[in-house]
């Protein structure tokens, strides 16, 4: 110890490691004096400006506050309270930016100064050496002062400790480039941080005072060994300038040669340290009765043009200072760093005010400071682990913090690092090291939060764990004494059997359900075909089709693949009811339900109705609708069928298909679907060609492309795949075409509607919607343009699976194809959008040349496109 | 308002490691001038071959990595390893020496292994070993200095040499090599090895006329050369001086101890400082910051035991020089060699070891 003192008497001072000498550029401000108090038109006072934790708020929004009236009450031992820095009036208290690197937003009060500046009764103290010890501290605590070098720690703690302490450092190095806030202020304003210094040296009895400065401050050095000189435990130590001379443990060092312990405070080996500032505002607020509302701040950087110290009220936004400093700097290139080049940290905008950490805001030039070089590899060069204060390898580090390796860095000490930023300063790989740091401290510090939590989960998840045991282990043995009882009381009455037949019934309900299902999916397939005829069986059909989507699909699948045949079979029954059409029906049904569990079962009736009434039964339906249409539509079967009965086939995967995709309107499809029929039909009318189109149009796009197809077998094939094409691509366009389809079917497909009533108000009502819509060029109903609409929604809707029910229904049809081709193109014309009737109606028009109407060059190009893009589809789905 | 944000520290020392390569690779000029005096154009012709090479290989490499071309191409690393490997071949290596170590050095120890500051082995090092092993007789056709040239050899013949390997005349290498009196003439240090085994002692194979006046004729001036570059280089800096005089002065401890035990086998301490890649290793390759250790005292242990390894290898190992055996030796050491040379973190009691028994001993 006393090796300790005589070195120190004798100005022999000790090393740190590292460390480095950035340009200092404090000859900037260091020549100019304090510039006064300058109040700003509104301060922004963060209700914590200190380590710990916030206080009270004491006032309320509109209160009146007088000069140094404290806004918050400490709640706890490491609060400081703040005060108003003038009189004036509360305007607001909100979230602001504060003084923080990662720009939080914090609570402050918000003080609009009336410019009295009046001060709230003060009791000065003429001599504090009167004062209890308590109540000096208590004046501190009161004055709000908490370490104004960078930290911001209570002070009052600081202070309000056990003797032997050896000694009392007092930081003036400032070591930071720029900053001469703490030079100005020795300078200026040394009696008073003697009046400190003498506070402190009162409550703390050190052995030796000991002022720690930098010899680039020589004019600060002289002031304050002028105002010690006749004190003899006060010594000013002139260290060497060095970066980071400033930092807490590396001053200590330099000056008594101790290491604080990492982890450890100063305090624990009897040495306690206070900013220069700080004990100017403990002179203050003991002698004054003044708390800490102002202090010096060094605004400065080349982008000034007027760098200067300036008294500046806490709560002064940075830009009423910066403006007092004329910046120089373009609007949209700004920068402002808060604290020194190498610990401050950058503003996200500036109006952050000034808290009582802040000893500095830059604004540097831009060509001033480094700021834009990239990143690249380590060299492993070790310059960092060369200027590290802390003895630490930067270089490890940042491996270890790039893969994020914890135990690796807590065993590498990361935590002893300062972030000094010295390593970040001299790495000529331009690597922000000490953002690694930081990012990675943070992470740890995470880790060791969700750590703690985690177990604590775990001992409250044990816990209900034990406790449940525990209830179930109570329960069971519970129950087993009731199973006990009633086995005892059964035995004695016949209370049991009531019981069973209770059960019974109930697995009787169960069974009774999914018998109706399985009865309602088989239903559904021969329903559709009876349905074509009647529409009151079609809805019932196609509720249960609804209920037992899957199930239903499934049997269809299995009675289409059965009878392919009878699919067919069931076209022609479409027409006549007949139990073949009921198979096709069946089946065409069962490859809608599989495509559209839920609406597949409704559409598949829809489509097979509507498909056999078109060829045949359809026909007769239509022909109650409209006699000339069926005629047509008869016609066109007729021939379809006669044709190539492939055709059929397609047209009933198509109507499949149509039924999967239009599942919820398949009410509406089919009523649709009649009206193509008819449509079909009234075009057949006006050309035997056109009404074959038509009716391939109206089953639906792709069905009736299909259709279409069927009568001219290879032609079907490819319209059926067209139009599932078209469905799927052109949803907006089969809109069109089915507007051309329409036109062309318009009157019979109304007429059909009409007439169809019986098949499906809603879709008639459908139909005639489309129709209208569709301005159909002569003929052309609203009935028809309904139709198309609606067609082409659900050819949108339901392109995808309308392809893959076509196809299945296509093959399922095949066999029905004579008859059923009819029908189920016309079914699948509703179904598929009107466009694909477009096409089919071409392609299938083998009187196409005839046709030559709009809409049937519509439809052919429709057509094409279809048959382009989905020729593989098609040809895949013909195949199967 | 665009604010400019921004981690700290605001300020840089505004050094770059691009310009720390530069500055090595001027700093190894005197070195190549007294090679050029001594020994002709043939590794200046090497360097632009190996340098062209390099920064091909690096360029591919680069492009197939999608790496920031332009950057990491112009950082000067490859070039200084093209240098440096340019500078260790015999001055009438054939062209394709220098061309597939240049490759292998680039593409295969530096970009393999990661690029820049990932590889495990000093690239020009490690090319060549490579090329010693594989091609050991057009890496071990050095010449004799200028002054003991039989014949006139001038720039094109270097060229047509490197080339075609013969000059314009026809002179083959080996006519080139061969003294007046009729014997092949090999560089001081495999004179001394061949000498030694054959029973004569070390004063009795100096008088061969490759020794010269002091210690290898030519050779001591490119050492030399390549001294004072790190001098330079020290100077300024650019290097930390801990690797190369432990180096130094572990190669003069040992060098000296054999020459006190038996005089007669064992030169002289100068000579093994300068004859062979002695400077040329201890300021430019030993260290290279990637390859070596990092710490103070990893420094002087890597140091220390390049010079041990130089020593053992050329007195008792069957390759006259060992500079590059020492240095791929050691950087394969340099790993352990931090971990156990980990500086004592400020405020802890004791070293910080990063293997796992030593946390428990820090906190104690």
């Amino acid at each position: 110890m006393q090796s300790i003192i005589n070195r120190i008497e004798n100005n022999q001072f000790w090393k740190f490691h590292g460390g480095i000498h950035p340009p200092e550029q404090k000859f900037l401000t260091n020549s100019k004096p304090i510039k006064p108090l300058h109040l700003p038109e509104l301060l922004i006072i963060p209700v914590q400006q200190h380590i710990g934790v916030p206080g009270d708020i004491l006032v309320n929004i509109g209160d009146t506050v007088l000069k140094g009236q404290s806004l918050t009450a400490p709640t706890s031992p490491m609060a400081v309270p703040v005060h108003a820095p003038t009189s004036g009036t509360i305007e607001k208290i909100a979230l602001h930016v504060t003084a923080h690197p990662s720009g939080l937003s914090e609570l402050c009060i918000f003080l609009k100064p009336d410019g009295q500046d009046k001060w709230r009764p003060r009791e000065l103290c003429e001599d504090y050496k009167t004062l209890d010890r308590s109540d000096i501290i208590r004046k501190i605590t009161d004055a709000g002062i908490s370490g104004m070098g960078g930290a911001g720690f209570p002070t009052h703690i600081k202070v309000d400790s056990k003797p032997n302490i050896d000694f009392l450092i007092i930081n003036a190095a400032e070591c930071e480039p720029y900053i001469t806030a703490d030079d100005l202020l020795m300078r200026e304003h040394s009696a008073t941080i003697l009046d400190g210094i003498n506070i402190l040296r009162h409550l703390l009895i050190p052995r030796l005072v000991l002022i720690g400065i930098e010899d680039n401050k020589p004019e600060a050095i002289e002031a304050l060994k002028k105002a010690t000189a006749d004190i003899n435990d006060i010594h000013i130590c002139v260290v060497p300038t060095k970066y980071p001379m400033g930092g807490e443990k590396q001053l200590i060092k330099a000056l008594t040669g101790k290491e604080i312990a990492s982890g450890g405070l100063p305090i624990q080996q009897g040495i306690i340290m206070q900013n220069v500032a700080t004990c100017y505002a403990i002179a203050d607020a003991v002698i004054n009765d003044k708390p800490l509302i102002e202090r010096v701040v060094t605004v400065s950087g080349q982008g000034l043009e007027k760098p200067q110290n300036i008294w500046a009220a806490l709560g002064t936004p940075v830009r009423d200072l910066v403006s007092l400093c004329h910046s120089t700097q373009p609007a949209d290139k700004k920068a402002i760093i808060m604290g020194g080049p190498m610990m401050g940290f950058t503003l996200p905008i500036d109006t952050v005010p000034v808290v009582k950490t802040t000893n500095c805001v830059l604004v540097p030039s831009e060509k001033e400071l480094n700021l834009h070089n990239t990143e690249v590899e380590c060299i492993r060069c070790g310059q960092c682990a060369e200027v590290c204060p802390s003895n630490l390898l930067p270089q490890e580090l940042q491996w270890s913090a790039k893969a994020k390796d914890h135990d690796k860095l807590k065993a590498l000490n990361l935590f002893d690092c300062i972030d000094c930023g010295a390593c970040a300063y001299v790495c000529p790989s331009h690597i922000p090291l000490v953002q690694y740091y930081r990012i990675a401290k943070a992470e740890i510090r995470q880790q060791e939060l969700q750590d703690i939590k985690a177990e604590k989960a775990k001992a409250r998840f044990e816990a209900r764990k034990a406790r449940l045991e525990r209830e179930r282990k109570a329960r069971e043995e519970k129950q087993r004494k009731a199973s006990e009882a009633r086995r005892a009381a059964m035995n004695n009455s016949q209370e049991g059997t009531n019981a069973k037949s209770a059960v019974a019934a109930a697995l009787a309900r169960v069974k009774a359900k999914k018998a109706q299902d399985t009865g309602v999916s088989a239903e559904t397939s021969t329903e559709a075909t009876t349905e074509v005829k009647t529409e009151t069986l079609s809805p019932v059909q196609a509720a249960i089709a609804r209920a037992k989507a899957k199930k239903a699909a499934q049997a269809a699948q299995s009675t289409e693949l059965n009878g392919d045949n009878k699919a067919p079979e069931t076209g022609a029954n479409a027409g006549a009811d007949a139990t073949p059409s009921d198979d096709k029906q069946s089946k065409v049904a069962a490859a809608v339900a599989r495509a559209k569990a839920k609406k597949a079962a409704k559409a598949k009736q829809e489509a097979a109705s509507q498909t056999p009434e078109e060829n045949v039964p359809a026909e007769q339906t239509l022909a109650g609708q409209s006699s000339a249409e069926q005629e047509k539509a008869e016609e066109q079967m007729n021939t379809a069928p006669k044709e190539k009965p492939a055709a059929d086939s397609k047209q009933a995967k198509v109507a499949a298909a149509v039924a999967k995709a239009k599942a919820r309107k398949q009410a509406k499809a089919k009523a649709e679907q009649a009206e193509s029929i008819t449509e079909g039909s009234a075009p057949s009318q006006d050309e035997p060609e056109k009404t074959d189109v038509t009716s391939a149009e109206v089953t639906a796009k792709t069905d009736a492309a299909e259709a279409i197809e069927t009568t001219e077998a290879p032609a079907n094939d490819k319209k059926a795949k067209i139009a599932a094409a078209i469905a799927k691509a052109k949803a907006k366009k089969a809109k069109q075409s089915s507007n051309d389809l329409d036109e062309s079917t318009d009157d019979s497909t109304i007429e059909n509607p009409l007439k169809e009533g019986t098949v499906e108000s809603k879709a008639n009502s459908t139909t005639d919607s489309s129709a209208e819509d569709s301005d159909t060029a002569s003929e052309v109903k609203p009935a028809n343009d309904k139709k198309a609409k609606v067609a082409a929604a659900i050819a949108k809707a339901k392109a995808k699976k309308a392809v893959q029910a076509s196809n299945a229904g296509s093959s399922e049809v095949d066999d029905t194809m004579e008859k059923a081709d009819a029908k189920s193109v016309n079914s699948e014309a509703d179904v598929a959008e009107t466009e694909v009737n477009a096409e089919p109606l071409n392609g299938n028009d083998q009187s196409a040349p005839a046709v030559s109407s709009i809409s049937q060059q519509k439809k052919a190009r429709i057509a094409a496109a279809v048959a382009k893009a989905k020729a593989k589809k098609q040809q895949q789905a013909e195949s199967n | 308002m665009a604010f400019w944000i921004a981690s700290s520290p605001h300020n840089h020392i505004q050094k770059e490691t691009s310009a720390l390569m530069r500055l090595v690779i001027f700093a190894t000029i005197p070195g190549i001038l007294a090679q050029w005096y001594f020994f002709g154009w043939g590794n200046i012709i090497h360097i632009g071959l190996a340098t062209a090479t390099a920064l091909l290989c690096e360029f591919f490499v680069l492009s197939l990595r999608k790496k920031p071309i332009k950057a990491e191409l112009l950082d000067g690393s490859a070039i200084l390893t093209a240098i440096l490997l340019a500078i260790c071949l015999p001055a009438v290596a054939p062209w394709w020496i220098s061309v597939l170590g240049a490759m292998f050095a680039i593409a295969v120890v530096k970009q393999l292994y990661g690029g820049l500051g990932h590889n495990p082995f000093n690239p020009a090092m490690a090319a060549y070993v490579m090329l010693l092993i594989s091609f050991p007789v057009e890496m071990t056709t050095w010449l004799p200095p200028r002054e003991l040239w039989p014949v006139e050899y001038t720039f094109m013949d270097t060229v047509w040499m490197i080339f075609t390997e013969s000059t314009q005349l026809g002179y083959s290498a080996e006519q080139l090599r061969t003294h007046i009196d009729g014997y092949t003439m090999a560089t001081p240090l495999d004179t001394l090895k061949t000498g030694l085994t054959t029973g004569l002692s070390v004063s009795e194979v100096t008088t061969s006329p490759v020794f010269g006046d002091y210690f290898a004729s030519g050779w001591e001036w490119v050492n030399a050369g390549f001294l004072l570059g790190g001098i330079i280089l020290l100077a300024k800096k650019a290097i930390h001086w801990a690797a190369p005089v432990s180096f130094l002065a572990m190669l003069w401890l040992c060098s000296l101890i054999g020459y006190m035990v038996s005089p007669d086998l064992n030169p002289s301490t100068l000579f093994y400082w300068f004859s062979g890649a002695t400077m040329l290793g201890a300021f430019f390759i030993l260290t290279d910051p990637v390859s070596g250790a990092t710490s103070f005292k990893g420094r002087l242990v890597f140091g220390a035991l390049a010079g041990l390894l130089v020593y053992l290898i050329r007195n008792f190992g069957g390759y006259p020089d060992a500079v590059a055996f020492a240095v791929l030796l050691c950087n394969m050491a340099a790993p352990l060699i931090d971990v156990y040379t980990r500086p004592r973190t400020f405020g802890h009691q004791t070293h910080g070891l990063g293997v796992a028994g030593n946390k428990q001993g820090a906190k104690k």
